[in-house]
């Protein structure tokens, strides 16, 4: 498989990363080096091979639903870029 | 007064418990021989003068009182993945700006629970994601070891590994997703180790690929690491894959001995062009082993050609998600747009390098509609044949040596054209991350033009003991006192 510009437009959109279009065929022919490589994979026999989820073994655990912390408004907004009366100020998101 | 920059941990702390020297002093003389060396290195992004002066006079202090920690009074480096509360946390990416947290990670404050004093944040590839440090938005970092060829310290602990090499601090936490504790340790003449996945929290570590990532300290010596290792471990109930088993006295199976021993040599790992000194130092690691008692046996890890591709699949994947978060709307910096997505993507697109941005992009896609089963899901079904490998070797074997790069240290930008040619690197350290397995790197040797290099012993699960102890015969044997000439 190989990815063409249009792919690495949509690529990009979805991860939220403007791209120059000058660096489209580059990051075309960057990514298909690397996916080619990955092709690699299809030689290796998986019938029947669980997906594997969890390195260690483990259930996870629970804990008590309890609040164990809270009252932090202030440490949340400490590093935001613009905060105003205890709030994040984002661009509009709804029109 | 002897330099006391040139200690190791373990002989700093006897140092200190006999009241030859004070926290105080020996963080001075560390601060000076930072001030001095810093600047040709770069190994430090922040060097915290006064936070250091402050944690060692208040670890004088307790010490005064009789509560001394396991680490009382001993300056460490922290690597720059580690939140800080109140110091920069940046993971060397310019996406997160001056961002000091507002949290300690878990195993920064276990060393500070055990008195150890901090020194500073050291410099890293951007989010971990590199194998010589430079892709750091800080620049890159530069190899003790013979300094004027500017060759890099490996990565993406690069910081940690030059600082330890460099005697910039007594020891440094640094963390692995793909090999980022061991190579650089290689290139550098230090020791590092990757714990079992679990052994140390994760909470408070950036993320970079969650199932991969994992802390562990780089540091002079075998001893060293095991002491610094007890203290970073430990059960944390703010990670939900902290495990919940008991912290052994790794120092003290550093002299346990290897007798009885039986010490696998896959022979998947001998690869076509590897140097002829690092076949010849694997070599001699097997001898040394073999005169100390163990017995070697060949084992077969069938699937190791094909780890690396896997953890270009599943790293990305789990990166481009993780990295999810860095939108310019909660914390770091942000870049105003027209409109939000505009402001998203301007953000993020100014924020991330491009070795970084290449990752998204490559996580997004084989994570995206039509080619999630293709790429994700056949991906995690060949780490569990990875896995499967290294359970059927166990059968056979306690411990694995093998080298720990393909190469010694390499000059900055040699390597920068061709993303597969850096990822190389990690083609020795990357299977034990995807198995979750322990693995150390000890200075064995030098290559044709003196530089360092490693071997790695791979463990099972929870034994890192038998791992210290094959490291302790490896260390003894090796006798590996060269030193950089700064």
């Amino acid at each position: 498989m190989s990815v063409s510009e249009k792919d690495v437009r949509k690529i990009a959109r979805l991860s939220r990363l403007a791209i120059q279009d000058e660096k489209v065929p580059v990051m075309v022919d960057e990514l298909n080096g690397i996916l080619n490589w990955i092709e690699m994979l299809n030689e290796v026999n998986v019938d029947g091979v669980e997906p594997m989820t969890s390195v260690v073994a483990q259930v996870l655990p629970m804990r008590d639903d309890v609040v164990s912390d809270g009252n932090q408004q202030a440490a949340v907004l400490k590093n935001a870029p613009k905060a105003d009366s205890g709030f994040f100020v984002v661009p509009k998101a709804v029109e | 007064m002897t330099d006391l920059t040139k200690l190791s941990l373990k002989s700093a702390l006897d140092g200190l418990n006999k009241g030859d020297f004070t926290s105080l002093e020996i963080t001075d003389a560390f601060l000076a021989r930072i001030d001095a060396l810093n600047p040709k290195l770069n190994a430090y992004t922040l060097v915290t003068h006064e936070k250091a002066r402050e944690d060692a006079k208040a670890s004088d202090a307790r010490r005064a009182a009789g509560n001394a920690g396991a680490l009382e009074g001993a300056p460490l480096g922290i690597k720059d993945l580690f939140a800080t509360k109140g110091y920069r946390t940046a993971a060397c990416s310019k996406i997160l700006g001056e961002f000091k947290p507002e949290y300690e990670s878990t195993v920064t404050s276990n060393l500070w629970r055990d008195g150890a004093v901090m020194l500073g944040k050291l410099n890293m590839d951007e989010f971990a994601m590199g194998s010589s440090n430079e892709t750091s938005a800080y620049g890159p970092v530069v190899n003790p070891w013979q300094i004027e060829k500017k060759l890099t310290p490996g990565g993406s602990s690069g910081g940690s590994a030059s600082a330890v090499s460099a005697n910039l601090c007594l020891a440094a936490t640094a963390t692995d997703t793909g090999g980022s504790i061991r190579q650089p340790a290689s290139f550098t003449g230090t020791v590092g180790i990757k714990p079992t996945y679990g052994r140390c929290s994760r909470w408070g570590i950036v993320a970079f690929a969650s199932s991969l990532d994992q802390a562990g300290p780089i540091a002079k010596d075998v001893t060293d690491t095991a002491i610094m290792l007890k203290s970073m471990c430990g059960h944390d109930g703010k990670d939900s894959t902290s495990l919940n088993v008991p912290v052994p006295d790794f120092a003290a199976a550093v002299s346990r001995g290897v007798k009885g021993l039986k010490i696998g040599v896959p022979k998947e790992y001998r690869l076509d062009g590897m140097p002829e000194e690092i076949e010849k130092l694997w070599q001699d690691g097997i001898n040394w082993l073999k005169e100390a008692g163990a017995e070697i046996v060949d084992i077969s890890l069938p699937h190791t050609k094909y780890a690396l591709p896997t953890y270009y699949i599943v790293a990305p994947a789990e990166a481009s998600s993780n990295l999810a978060r860095y939108d310019g709307m909660r914390f770091g910096n942000r870049v105003d747009g027209n409109d939000l997505i505009d402001t998203y993507e301007k953000t993020r697109a100014a924020g991330f390098g491009a070795e970084v941005q290449r990752r998204i992009l490559i996580g997004t896609y084989v994570l995206s509609a039509g080619y999630y089963d293709a790429y994700y899901l056949k991906a995690q079904k060949v780490r569990a044949r990875i896995l499967e490998d290294f359970t059927k070797a166990w059968e056979k074997c306690d411990a694995i040596l093998t080298p720990t790069a393909p190469s010694a240290a390499f000059p900055i930008g040699q390597k920068q054209t061709d993303p597969i040619q850096m990822y190389l690197n990690d083609v020795f350290t990357v299977t034990t991350n995807l198995a979750g397995l322990p693995g150390i790197s000890v200075p064995a040797g030098v290559d044709v033009n003196g530089l360092p290099l490693g071997l790695q012993v791979i463990g099972k699960a929870l034994d890192e003991e038998t791992l210290f102890a094959v490291a302790g015969v490896v260390e003894k044997s090796a006798n590996f006192t060269a030193k950089p000439n700064l």
